[in-house]
């Protein structure tokens, strides 16, 4: 298979606009240099530089096997950055946990999951504190209308109160986004969010995540491996292949000239009539990735 | 165990149960070892760890069966050995994750649980004579616990409580949503051991009461239970530690009165609630989907 981006037909109308880059040239969220991540002595990836502003939308792109949810890793502090800088939101990986909303990558919850999608949101709050919190009070009702915010931001209201593994692929996805959010996040690190959703809630939750990027001023980065649902909304993308990366805007990342040079083979990429891109020629690595869903992201 | 024997006033039986000192012992063990074993129990059935709970459980067998053979009291013997135990699987399971470490988890489990049980059977042939003990080891026994007993069981009882209450939220945290817990900077990997080891305590407790077979009648069905009646964590567990509570004394009462084990009562009871709590759900959602179903066909 040599088309990585758009197996689907006509779905997403939304042509590629020029993105507003608005990067304050003062602080940057994100910054990597030079970095590079070595897992059980294979580099993953190596000479990366990225910066990224307050509010910015990203993606991360790349085919399987690439690395692309390692950067997030690396960005939380769960994996070590084996040389070069990272720096986020002013500090090394790690330290400012609490001021980032984590989405991991998965499928879904078990239907059997005994756990209201409420009392998830609320572990997202607090729930990284010790000992048992007062189940009434002022700190219980604050932390309620926290949590009904995050529901109402996410529109929710519907399924919050029912068990997660009866709601569908989309309402979850709505769900953990909601409690990636409830802290307020100044970056929310999205690992493939748009992962096993159907066409239509793919565009929602774009559409979704691109209105919580503009209106609260989070800066999003957001793995996909389809960019076509998010193209429209993006400030910034970053090509991870071949253990290197190029990273801009789309109209400068995602050309056949970049991607060429990126992956040392000829790539084209084309535009379809609907204004989707269509990446022709990447190399997949084959059958590397049966495992690259469970559980929950170990090591 | 019939003394005067069964009146159907419930309060002159009661009255008549707690003038025998051990029987008081026995209610004491029985209400602390419910609560105990329903509180780790319930984190057991949300982590889906019952495997490793149920190897823990027989590891209680040569732990009692040891201790008897070296002379010591049993009680050493449940908790040393059932600690051990989850020290061993936790060691041997460090790096949960990956579907391919969860198979040699599950493996891992299953040798120590073998071995376990191997060795139980090697005291027992050791110490000779030692048969009648063995069904007790195995299916319960509520005869002979000593007010000392019942005070270690309360001590460790309270350890184990207030470990969980300490950890209670960040344990629920990793329990359901590992990858999330482990980016908001909590030890997921030292709370996963932690967890194996209080598991072991509190099953070292439970198995005194109910014998090494069937510590899963309070380890797993109150918690059931209580997780089928409702979703709110808190709620969930205060209900599976009175659930527990009820149907322990429940069995004692009704092994005190009939020649039957209170292995065999305690676990009935315990199904019988979980059952019954299965039916109440099933009911609740049909009654909640037909209104649904109703509603809908009547136009707006």
């Amino acid at each position: 298979m040599n088309t990585a981006h758009s197996a689907h037909p006509a779905a997403t109308v939304v042509p590629p606009q020029a993105p507003a880059v608005e990067s304050a040239a003062g602080t940057a969220v994100l910054e990597l240099r030079n970095a590079a991540v070595r897992l059980g002595g294979a580099t993953i990836w190596s000479g990366v530089d990225l910066r990224v502003g307050p509010g910015e939308f990203v993606a991360v792109l790349g085919p399987n096997g690439a690395g692309k949810s390692t950067l997030l890793k690396a960005l939380l502090g769960v994996l070590p950055v084996a040389s070069g800088q990272v720096s986020v939101l002013g500090q090394p990986p790690g330290r400012a946990s609490r001021r980032i909303g984590y989405l991991p990558q998965r499928r879904s919850f078990d239907t059997s999951a005994r756990i209201r999608g409420s009392d998830l949101i609320r572990l997202g709050l607090d729930g990284d504190r010790w000992g048992v919190p007062l189940p009434f009070g002022r700190r219980s009702r604050a932390a309620a209308r926290r949590v009904a915010e995050a529901i109402d931001l996410v529109g929710a209201a519907g399924y919050a109160g029912r068990p997660v593994g009866e709601c569908s692929g989309g309402e979850q996805q709505r769900l953990l986004l909601a409690q990636a959010l409830i802290r307020q996040p100044e970056l929310l690190l999205l690992d493939e969010p748009l992962d096993s959703l159907d066409l239509p809630s793919q565009a929602a939750a774009a559409a979704l995540i691109s209105r919580i990027c503009r209106d609260q001023g989070v800066t999003v980065v957001m793995v996909a491996h389809d960019v076509n649902p998010i193209l429209s909304h993006l400030d910034r993308v970053v090509y991870l292949a071949a253990g290197a990366a190029a990273a801009g805007t789309p109209a400068e990342v995602i050309t056949g000239e970049t991607l060429t040079r990126l992956f040392g083979t000829p790539v084209e990429v084309l535009t379809a009539s609907d204004g989707r891109l269509v990446v022709v020629g990447q190399p997949e690595p084959p059958a590397l990735h049966t495992d690259r869903h469970a559980g929950g992201g170990a090591p | 165990m019939t003394g005067a024997g069964f009146s159907w006033n419930l309060l002159t039986d009661i009255r008549e149960m707690w003038s025998f000192p051990f029987m008081v012992n026995a209610f004491r063990a029985g209400a602390i070892v419910a609560v105990v074993a329903g509180v780790m129990g319930w984190f057991m059935v949300l982590r889906r760890q019952s495997f490793a709970g149920h190897t823990l459980a027989l590891a209680a067998f040569p732990g009692a069966a040891g201790a008897t053979l070296i002379g010591i009291s049993a009680a050493y013997g449940y908790f040393g050995c059932c600690m051990a135990a989850a020290v061993v699987i936790a060691l041997a399971t460090r790096h949960r994750g990956s579907a391919g470490s969860r198979a040699t988890e599950s493996a891992l489990t299953g040798v120590v649980q073998a071995v376990t049980l191997a060795c139980g059977l090697l005291f027992v042939a050791l110490y000779r004579g030692f048969l009648n003990g063995t069904t007790a080891l195995l299916f319960g026994s509520f005869l002979g616990i000593t007010a000392g007993q019942v005070v270690l069981l309360a001590g460790a009882g309270l350890v184990v409580l207030a470990a969980a209450a300490v950890a209670g939220r960040p344990l629920l945290f990793a329990s359901v949503d590992p990858g999330v817990a482990r980016a908001q900077g909590i030890p997921v990997g030292a709370l996963s051991a932690g967890f194996l080891v209080l598991l072991g305590a509190a099953v070292a407790e439970t198995a005194q009461i109910t014998g090494a077979l069937l510590v899963f009648a309070l380890l797993v069905m109150p918690a059931a239970t209580a997780q089928r009646l409702t979703l709110r964590p808190l709620a969930s567990l205060v209900l599976t530690a009175v659930i527990g509570w009820l149907v322990t004394w429940a069995g004692l009462f009704a092994a005190f009165y009939s020649p039957y084990p209170i292995g065999f009562y305690v676990t009935s009871f315990a199904f019988a609630a979980y059952l019954a709590a299965q039916l109440a759900a099933a009911a609740r959602g049909r009654a909640r989907r037909s209104p649904a179903l109703a509603g809908a066909g009547v136009p707006a």
